[in-house]
């Protein structure tokens, strides 16, 4: 639980002290709040005390306990990272998508069907090609919904959900496609990506069953790329100001229609890599509903990263050993994965609501934070 | 939803402009779509059924000749789509939308039935139980925002609702299994008050994380204790009762009076937020704070009061909305069985213009959608099930892309406000 203190280390030089109460004592009490009210929901459903004590050690042995678990957290992280970048970004620029699980499924595809049409191709393009495919058709399939919300004013909320509930059908009408379908199956499932287009595991000498991939790499890029485009360019300056003041933008000549179109396409570029990262690192073929829930979680990833690159980085890594912690809960415990949900929607409320957590912990927070915070 | 409607009166005007002929452009490209890939292929009549051979009052088949039917239609909406396209009439943009893409769903229905015979009627009654979620939780929107909170957590509050029923139901019987939902639809109704009225979290968050924690919720009790104790998820189902006289009327009669309570009910919900919002003190109390609750503030009308209650009212709404997933339906609760109704019920309010009058007329529009849909199934067309199942979505975006920027939001949606 110190990723939120090594974000402010990270920080420390830009901030002042008054703001690491925001950036630490609220995200570490949202933690804890969230795993406190879990453990409520539990004895709620009858789930015996010693039960919901050996869940929580099995949520802590699963997500760091062992190099596999570490290896399963870092997996399932990097898609999370991935997409909450790319929302992230988009949040920067006063844009809501909830489409990165839409984004995701058709990236992912994408990236499946490039991989095994050109499977004669040797790694060293493939991957890429692949990895680039899953970006592109993430990025159009974003524009579509920023090229509405800029040409005709509608909302990206409605329509990115929308996108996103097409994009289910679209996924099983394309896995019935005879060229993408694997041969001999009637169920919808996609031909599998050929070794040559696979993110290759990193602990594979170790033990072959350690899933960490090179997508982690990707992951780390990404950060890079993002924390570049967001704060040392001149487009992520057009974004935050969009973002932070329309009406300002504009008038400082801003194209607010462009820049809405570049963000989404850029946070679809992201989630399409994170379907991608998915697909060829993990599943090594594409099945209805492969994405799993990745892009809504990345929504509570990115908030949670309060939309900062590298907090998005923790935020995804703290989701991530939820999720690997999760599973191992589920086997040792026999205590639904779904848990795993309601304590990130918590952790998610929280976050959001700092004023909540204040009234939770008041002993936690200096006392001057309260006449502006607080109704009179 | 927000609509941010602030840029100086010249640049609205040509985006307006914009926009109309976007429309033009669509209309024009489906009624050629419609003339090419439909007026060529139909063959035959269409034979509409209008009643049942049971029924009291029979109605003689409604038969169509398909072809020129097909041709016909595809002239109108040219028609509509070149005229939106020249003038431009900002007026009519919304109304041409609405009046194309009706004749492009009937072309569409006679070219389906051509050479083969379809029950009208069912179809419609199946429409008017489809909208019913969809019109309650466009109903539970209106509501919420015409005090100024934008409701995202619709969705949350039908799945809520929908489990509440199966639960309750099941142990206690349909009625207060009915009780259940609503109260549990209020509750998170309350719950969004408080995250974005007192804790001041950003109205379409608090949305979100309601419907994720929900989701959760209930998915976790649905594999945690439903999988054990399946007599909890057994719930009896609302049959439909027929009124007498008035439910004989044909056509009318099997679609409005021969329901369950769950349509009745939504009508009368329908005719009563109307009621409250338009014709009562507190109606106008509730949209002056949705309007200009500074103003509403200064005269003494309790803002935060005014959106607790009517955000707690729209979540009882749709909590009522969402028994008809398990009560209404099959009596038995899913893992995510809404299935993104909530949102398509948001669309609806968008599309009714915030009234609760329009909510319903959208989702008939988007029950029918989905009806036309399930019904297209049996009559056997080459287009895959999938693209079908597509309609009722693609056409969320065209409503709400061609029509939102005419469609006035309450001036202070979305916005959080602080007491001086």
């Amino acid at each position: 639980m110190n990723d939120p203190a090594m974000k402010s280390l990270l920080e420390s030089r830009l901030i002042g002290r008054s703001q690491i109460e925001d950036i630490v004592i609220v995200p570490l009490f949202a933690v804890f709040a969230a795993l406190v009210l879990g453990a409520f929901v539990m004895l709620a459903t009858n789930v015996s005390l010693p039960t919901i004590g050996l869940s929580f050690l099995a949520l802590l042995k699963g997500s760091v306990g062992s190099l596999n678990a570490l290896s399963e957290t870092l997996t399932a992280a990097a898609p999370l990272i991935l997409a909450g970048l790319g929302l992230a970004l988009g949040f920067r620029a006063g844009l809501f998508n909830i489409g990165a699980e839409g984004q995701v499924l058709m990236g992912g595809i994408a990236a499946v069907v490039v991989g095994f049409s050109f499977a004669n191709f040797p790694a060293v393009i493939l991957l890429p090609l692949s990895l680039f495919a899953g970006a592109l058709v993430g990025a159009l399939y974003a524009s579509i919904a920023g090229w509405l919300r800029a040409a005709t004013g509608a909302h990206e909320v409605i329509s990115t959900i929308m996108l996103n509930l097409i994009s289910y059908r679209l996924l099983d009408y394309l896995l019935g496609l005879p060229f993408i379908q694997k041969e001999g199956r009637a169920d919808p499932i996609s031909k599998s990506v050929p070794e040559a287009a696979e993110l290759p595991r990193l602990l594979a000498f170790i033990d072959p069953n350690l899933r960490v991939h090179a997508g982690i790499f990707l992951v780390l890029a990404a950060v890079a790329i993002v924390y570049w485009i967001l704060f040392r360019s001149k487009l992520g300056f057009e974004f935050r100001a969009s973002g932070e003041n329309p009406e300002a933008a504009r008038f400082a000549g801003i194209h607010s229609g462009v820049i809405i179109v570049a963000a989404m396409a850029t946070a679809g570029a992201l989630a399409g890599l994170a379907g991608a990262n998915q697909v060829l690192g993990v599943l090594g073929r594409a099945t209805p509903g492969f994405s799993a829930g990745i892009g809504f979680d990345a929504i509570a990833v990115a908030l949670l990263g309060r939309s900062h690159p590298v907090g998005v980085l923790f935020a995804g890594l703290l989701f991530g050993a939820l999720e690997a912690g999760g599973r191992q809960m589920q086997v040792d415990a026999g205590v639904s994965i779904d848990l795993i949900g309601i304590i990130q929607a918590l952790i998610i409320v929280f976050i959001a609501a700092p004023l909540l957590v204040r009234t939770l912990f008041p002993w936690g927070f200096r006392k001057p934070a309260n006449p502006k915070g607080r109704t009179p | 939803m927000t609509v941010i409607d602030t840029a100086p009166e010249p640049a609205l005007q040509t985006a307006k402009e914009r926009q109309a002929r976007i429309v033009g452009g669509i209309l024009v490209a489906l009624a050629v779509a419609v003339a090419v890939f439909l007026g060529a292929d139909a063959a035959g009549d269409a034979t509409f059924r209008l009643s049942r051979p049971t029924d009291r009052f029979v109605l003689a088949n409604l038969v169509l000749p398909a072809s020129p039917f097909i041709y016909a239609a595809s002239g109108v909406m040219a028609f509509l789509g070149v005229r939106q396209f020249l003038r431009g009439g900002v007026r009519w943009t919304s109304v041409s939308l609405g009046v194309g893409l009706t004749i492009a769903v009937l072309a569409f229905l006679v070219w389906a039935t051509a050479g083969k015979a379809f029950s009208l009627t069912g179809m419609l009654q199946a429409t008017m139980v489809r909208a019913v979620p969809i019109a309650l939780g466009g109903l539970a929107g209106v509501l919420s925002e015409r005090v100024a909170v934008v409701n995202i957590a619709i969705e949350g509050m039908l799945l809520a609702g929908a489990f509440a029923g199966a639960l309750v139901g099941s142990l206690l019987g349909g009625v207060f299994g009915l009780l259940a939902a609503v109260l549990v639809g209020g509750l998170f109704g309350f719950i969004l008050a408080a995250l974005v009225v007192t804790y001041r979290m950003d109205q379409i968050i608090a949305g979100v994380v309601i419907n994720l924690f929900v989701l959760g919720l209930t998915s976790y009790v649905s594999s945690q204790v439903f999988q054990e104790y399946r007599h909890l998820n057994n719930a009896p189902v609302f049959r439909s009762a027929k009124i007498p006289f008035l439910g004989d009327i044909p056509v009318i009669g099997p679609m409005v009076f021969d329901q369950n309570i769950f349509v009745y009910g939504a009508l009368i919900l329908v005719v009563l937020s109307t009621y409250y919002l338009f014709y009562t003190r507190l109606g106008l109390r509730a949209r002056a704070v949705g309007e200009h609750p500074r103003a509403a503030d200064t005269l003494g009308i309790n803002v935060y009061r005014t959106r607790y209650i009517n955000v707690t009212l729209a979540g009882m709404v749709a909590g009522f909305g969402g028994a008809w997933f398990t009560l209404g339906a099959v009596g038995r609760f899913d893992e995510g069985m809404t299935g993104g109704r909530g949102y398509i019920g948001l669309a609806a309010m968008i599309f009714g213009r915030w009234h609760p009058v329009g909510a319903l007329a959208a989702a008939l529009v988007f029950g029918f959608a989905d009806s036309l849909q399930q019904k297209l199934a049996l009559l056997q067309t080459p287009i895959p099930s999938e693209f079908l199942a597509m309609a009722p979505y693609v056409a969320t975006i065209i409503v709400v892309a061609g029509l939102v920027g005419r469609a006035k939001a309450p001036a202070a949606d979305g916005k959080p406000y602080v007491k001086e």
